[in-house]
């Protein structure tokens, strides 16, 4: 219901952002070729994309709009996995050209016809065939077409062709299409567009000098993903208008995820719509995690086991106890009364939101520029450190602050211009006194820069009284002197300045950037369960088998499995036991020798009642267990058979060596 | 490692310097290179010393607490191991020393014997001694870690895995010594010395030698901490290959046939297991209960546009069965059995197109055949697929084209896919493209139910073949030829059955089976009998081979037994 409608709401800013971003990256680019594509060789643009190879889908398919609506209509996207051999990707490009070509122009039938049967046989002929006629007709009927002007310039607009990963092309497929294409390229203006993962040298490296020479290379770089994310994080995370929050844990394990493992920006997205679902999942109230307007309707119809919710919440029990008793009675049995104060409180909890984001982006800039960036770098380091705890408690807080104090005025002067500017564009009308102060700093530092001049005077002429002084004992005396005045004038107009605006930043600290989960009714906007996330996202299957054969009572909860330490009791499942012997093997096994012991082990556990009579019985139940102990382990991939000696397996993990 | 243990095996260091000495000179003695280093706190160390120097009895004592001392550390060393999701990577499957397979056998006798209450009292003993050396635990809390180290992968309680260069230079200890360091291995607490060595000796049998290299000490280190752990690294590096340098193996060479055990055949081993209990079923179904709690979570996952990986040790088909029972009833929805030797990808898109989209027609290519889906599938919004796969990591789905048109499959958003692993390396299959495209979200569901179903394809190494499909295949094939080509088959069935002892039997060369063939009046030329064999291998009854010399061998590719079956049979018919 509510989820569904909150992930594609997410998911489209995400989208929107990351148009944006190419959009205007992108255009630059296509106006800049535009001018090269008239050159003989073919023209060719090598888009370095960096590692994450799973988000450059987005940025392909972003791209060839862009190109599709301000440039070309015939764009083709080739991708590896579809180009095992030149005819394959002779076929797939002209499919995608001509396809293209229909969708644009929506041709007639009989057209489309023309067009498979040509797909028949495809040779960069058909396709020069093709084109002509397609630009012919282009011609004749472009004033009834709308195009933009950009490609009405042209008398013929270019065929792009993308190749998505070109690294995984084969080396000969390439070479042979840009060869043939070059030998075509005055019939059919082909641009080419190569996507590249790792570095620009690649290209040299996968063709020889004879085809590289043919191609004529522009590089562009791609923003880097770290980049993306920061902007995703700036959206989504640091505004007050989205209401679902993440805690602290939960965006430390994403951004990990993020940063160790992949670099990828879609499993970020992925990671966080995951915590959504889950919240809404498993928190009931987070029904009340939506925007302002419907957050009241829903606190009004609240059945009575919600407001039971409510009061069960370990924020709302602290709210409680710190209230005077009539009205912990009234909140513990009255719902009416109850749902006014949560709405109060939610209305709280989002001014809160507000303020927190301009105070946090505030302290941002003062953080980002000291030496060493005690605090952080990024604004999500600073986040996150906010979460945590209160970060005026914290030692980088502290040792920030000093360093702050120690800056100079004309940074000082631009980081309060930039915090003003921050409080100005913040919708929370609470900030207007900040920004007056603010302002009234930057006046007075304003004044202090006139009164330096004076001072400058009145030191020049100290020094020129100085150098008047030959006496040693005197100039002894006004060095003294002139180092006490100085310690004294250390603490003059701007130094008092100074540490009042940095007093004055702490406080603002203090006030808004309290973290989160001391806020009352926190529950609802943030999701904590971290473990649950990377559980789902990060998982390690090899260690919950480990632990399952190692210490089955991990999962099993029978008194008998409990054991010290890491050996196994002797009743384990049958699987563990022979797991267990199979350790201590080397690179092969007997399977005899490994069948005796495990049938110790087990008549050990049935113990003296297994008579002798009932044996020969017993051990085809104990042989049968063991067969299916070992081919499970075989099925696990822990061994395999072996031929190279009579019944043995050989093992599979590195134990065996 | 802990404050306390470090502190408590620091005094028994302290004690221990005098010893070393002794040691010394002991160690010349018995031609045994035992370095003398602090770290060498182990139990052997003490066992000389006890044995030449016929210390006080009240010494012994102490010495015994410390041995037991000893082995609850590598107890406590090998805690962090068994907690769960705690598990380090370098733990799981860590260098282990080369082992002899006596040692399994070894293992399954303390498995049976020892239920481990020998260790656990002795703790309480250990807070006495951490009054009386508190300066030397620093230094020794470093050694602690390195030596937590190398106790943490050695998974055994303390009978602890040597390398095994010491254990070569082990190779020949004393009688005595080996009775000795069995008493101390069985961690009894007797005093009287005497006594000891008798139950000892009782005791010993054939567990003995390996007793002792189980107990003695790690390879010499008595540098800083650091530089014992680099030692400990590069020690691993070469381990590793020696042990892998080194073609043979040190297994014993019994077989299966000698055991006077019968080989059970898939049949009978089936109808055993369903008689034997299952052991820990009410447990067991508790997992599973706790599994199927999470089938409505699931449901709205998948809805949301991932899709599902179970993992975890034990059969995961009953309860994907039971999702899709109690779940999926009412939808259309497709289950792959990917532990059936036969299944291919080809095999699951044509069921798609054919059994839930009605087309019908063939495709060139999986990829057409991927591309018509995927368009219908984007064509009608009201299409909607569950794909339920047991054993996604398969032999026959683990390839990676398969696996590219599974994810492909996967990504739609109207295909939900929910899949279950089981191979250790499971997750190799997948790069970074692939997992974007699978959109997975893991949930461990570990079952620990039997694998019957999985297991049951697997042509495992214990169940008998029973070889009645080739045998029927044979004789069906047979019988439709002439009785010269069957005499033709005949002999070359015989000659590799005279041959069956010799395991480099290359076949039976052309000429040689010429010959026999017109000895026996079969054929008349060699023209006849190569049209003869032509046939043959049409029918895949031969397979020819090239030898070295260029000579071309024949040769029957069914086992031995299933050969003599036939010509059993042959024989009455005839």
């Amino acid at each position: 219901q509510q989820v569904q409608e909150d992930l594609n709401k997410q998911l489209f800013d995400n989208l929107v952002s990351f148009l944006r971003r190419s959009h205007s990256e992108f255009q630059e680019k296509t106006t800049e070729w535009t001018c090269r594509v008239k050159s003989r060789e073919i023209p060719t643009a090598a888009l370095v994309l960096g590692v994450n190879v799973t988000d450059h889908d987005l940025t392909f398919r972003s791209l060839s709009e862009v190109l599709q609506n301000n440039i070309t209509p015939y764009i083709a996207l080739l991708e590896a996995k579809d180009c095992p051999g030149i005819k394959n990707l002779m076929q797939k490009l002209m499919g995608q050209l001509m396809n293209c070509y229909v969708d644009v122009d929506s041709l007639e039938d009989e057209d489309y016809v023309q067009v498979s049967q040509n797909r028949i046989r495809c040779s960069m002929t058909s396709l020069t065939n093709w084109y002509e006629t397609v630009t012919k007709k282009t011609d004749s009927e472009t004033p009834s077409k709308k195009r933009t002007s950009s490609s009405r310039d042209w008398q013929s607009p270019p065929v792009v062709v993308i190749f998505k990963d070109m690294e995984s092309f084969t080396t000969k497929v390439l070479q042979d299409f840009i060869v043939i294409s070059s030998q075509h390229i005055r019939e059919l203006p082909l641009v080419l567009i190569f996507g590249i993962a790792t570095s620009p040298m690649i290209i040299h490296s996968l063709l020889p000098h004879s085809v590289s020479s043919l191609l004529c290379i522009e590089l562009f770089q791609s923003l880097s993903c770290k980049e993306h994310l920061s902007t995703i994080i700036d959206k989504l995370l640091l505004t007050a208008q989205f209401p679902f929050k993440l805690g602290e844990k939960v965006l430390q394990v994403l951004i990990n995820i993020f940063l160790y493992h992949d670099l990828s920006v879609q499993n970020f997205i992925k990671g966080f719509q995951l915590c959504i679902v889950e919240h809404f999942y498993s928190q009931p109230l987070s029904v009340l995690c939506c925007q302002p307007v419907d957050a009241k309707k829903r606190v009004n119809s609240l059945s009575h086991d919600q407001c039971e919710n409510i009061r069960k919440l370990p924020s709302f029990r602290r709210y409680v106890e710190s209230q005077v008793s009539e009205k912990q009675i009234a909140l513990l049995t009255a719902d009416n009364f109850l749902k006014e104060i949560t709405q109060k409180l939610l209305e709280d909890l989002r001014v809160y939101h507000e303020n927190y984001v301009s105070v946090l982006r505030c302290l941002h800039v003062f953080t980002s520029s000291l030496p060493k960036y005690p605090l952080g770098k990024q604004i999500r380091e600073l986040h996150c450190a906010c979460l945590e705890n209160r970060v005026w408690e914290t030692e980088e807080y502290e040792s920030s602050l000093q360093l702050a104090r120690m800056l100079n005025k004309s940074d000082l002067v631009t980081m309060l211009q930039q915090c003003v500017e921050i409080f100005v564009s913040s919708s929370g009308n609470e900030f207007d006194k900040t920004v007056e102060k603010l302002k009234e700093f930057l006046t007075q530092f304003q004044k202090l820069e006139a009164e330096a001049f004076q001072e400058r005077d009145v030191s020049v002429s100290s020094q020129k009284e100085l150098q008047k002084k030959t006496d040693l004992y005197h100039l002894q005396k006004t060095l003294l002197e002139l180092k006490e005045s100085r310690r004294s004038k250390k603490l003059t107009k701007f130094e008092m300045l100074r540490f009042e605006v940095v007093d004055y930043i702490d406080s603002l600290v203090r006030n808004y950037l309290v973290p989160a989960d001391h806020k009352t009714l926190h529950e609802i906007a943030y999701f904590n369960t971290a473990s649950v996330l990377r559980g789902h996202l990060n998982a390690a299957p090899r260690i919950a088998l480990h632990t399952a054969l190692n210490n089955p009572y991990c999962y099993l909860k029978n008194q008998a499995l409990k054991s010290d330490g890491g050996r196994i009791s002797n009743k384990a499942p049958d699987i563990c036991i022979v797991y267990k012997l199979h350790l201590e093997c080397g690179r092969l096994i007997n399977l005899v020798d490994w069948l005796e012991a495990f049938s110790t082990v087990v008549m050990a556990v049935e113990g003296p009642n297994a008579d002798a009579a009932s044996s020969d019985q017993v051990d085809d139940i104990i042989h049968a267990r063991f067969i299916r102990a070992v081919s499970e382990l075989e099925l696990l991939g822990f061994i395999k058979p072996s031929k190279r000696k009579t019944d043995h397996v050989a093992r599979l993990t590195w134990g065996g060596c | 490692m802990s404050q306390p243990e470090g502190k408590g095996s620091g005094a028994l260091e302290v004690k221990f310097v005098p010893d070393e000495e002794v040691l010394k000179h002991i160690a010349d003695g018995a031609g045994i290179k035992v370095r003398k280093d602090k770290t060498q706190l182990t139990v052997s160390v003490k066992r000389f010393v006890k044995k030449l120097e016929n210390i006080s009895d009240d010494e012994a004592q102490e010495i015994l607490e410390e041995k037991n001392y000893v082995a609850a550390l590598g107890i406590c060393a090998q805690d962090p191991v068994g907690n769960g999701s705690s598990v380090s990577g370098g733990e799981v499957y860590s260098f282990q020393t080369p082992k002899r397979s006596s040692k399994m056998a070894e293992l399954a006798a303390e498995l049976a014997q020892t239920p481990g209450q020998s260790v656990a009292p002795d703790h309480s003993e250990c807070p006495e001694k951490t009054a009386k050396t508190p300066q030397s635990s620093n230094m020794f809390l470093l050694l602690m870690h390195v030596f937590s180290l190398q106790l943490q992968s050695k998974k055994k309680e303390y009978v602890a895995t040597t390398p095994y260069r010491l254990r070569k230079r082990l190779a020949a200890p004393d009688p005595y010594l080996e009775s000795e360091s069995e008493y101390s291995a069985s961690c009894s607490e007797e005093e009287d010395e005497e006594d000891q060595k008798e139950v000892s000796t009782v005791l010993s049998g054939r567990k003995t030698p390996a007793k002792t290299k189980a107990l003695s000490t790690p390879p010499p280190r008595n540098t800083l901490a650091k530089k014992i752990k680099e030692d400990k690294m590069s020690n691993l590096v070469e381990e590793y290959f020696e042990a892998h340098s080194s073609s043979k193996v040190l297994t014993s060479d019994r077989t299966l046939q000698k055991l006077r055990k019968r080989r059970l055949n898939q049949q009978t081993l089936h109808d055993i297991l369903k008689k034997a209990p299952l052991a820990y079923a009410a447990e067991i179904k508790e997992l599973n209960q706790q599994h199927e709690s999470l089938f409505s979570k699931w449901m709205l996952q998948l809805h949301l546009g991932f899709n599902i990986v179970l993992y975890g040790l034990g059969s995961k088909r009953d309860l994907l069965e039971k999702f899709r029972t109690s779940v999926l009833q009412d939808s259309v929805h497709l289950v792959v059995n990917g532990y059936f030797p036969s299944i291919t990808v080809r095999s699951i898109l044509n069921s798609i197109t054919e059994e839930v989209l009605d087309h019908i027609g063939t495709f060139r290519s999986p990829l057409d055949q991927l591309e018509f889906i995927i368009k219908r599938f984007k064509e009608d919004s009201s299409l909607e697929l569950y794909v339920l796969i047991h054993n996604l990591d398969s032999q026959m789905l683990r390839g990676e084209r398969s696996q590219q048109i599974l994810a492909q499959l996967s990504s739609l958003p109207s295909i939900y896919l929910i899949a279950s692993i089981d191979h250790i390396n499971a997750p190799l299959m997948w790069d970074q493209a692939k997992l974007s495209l699978y959109n997975w979200l893991w949930y461990e569901t570990t079952t620990f139910s039997p694998y019957v179903e999985e297991t049951s394809y697997e042509n495992s190494l214990l169940v008998q073949q029973s070889g009645s499909l080739a045998l029927s295949s044979l004789t069906h094939v047979l019988r439709s030829l002439t009785l010269n080509a069957r005499g033709i088959f005949r002999l070359l069935a015989q000659y590799q059955l005279e041959n069956k002892d010799n395991p480099s039997y290359p076949g039976l060369s052309f000429q040689d089976f010429y010959q026999q063939c017109r000895e026996a009046f079969l054929v008349n030329s060699d023209l006849t009998l190569r049209a003869q064999l032509t046939e043959f291998r049409d029918h895949k009854l031969i397979r020819t081979k090239r030898g070295a010399d260029g000579v071309e061998y024949l040769l029957i590719p069914v086992d031995d037994s299933t050969l003599t079956d036939f010509l059993e049979k042959e024989d009455e018919d005839v």
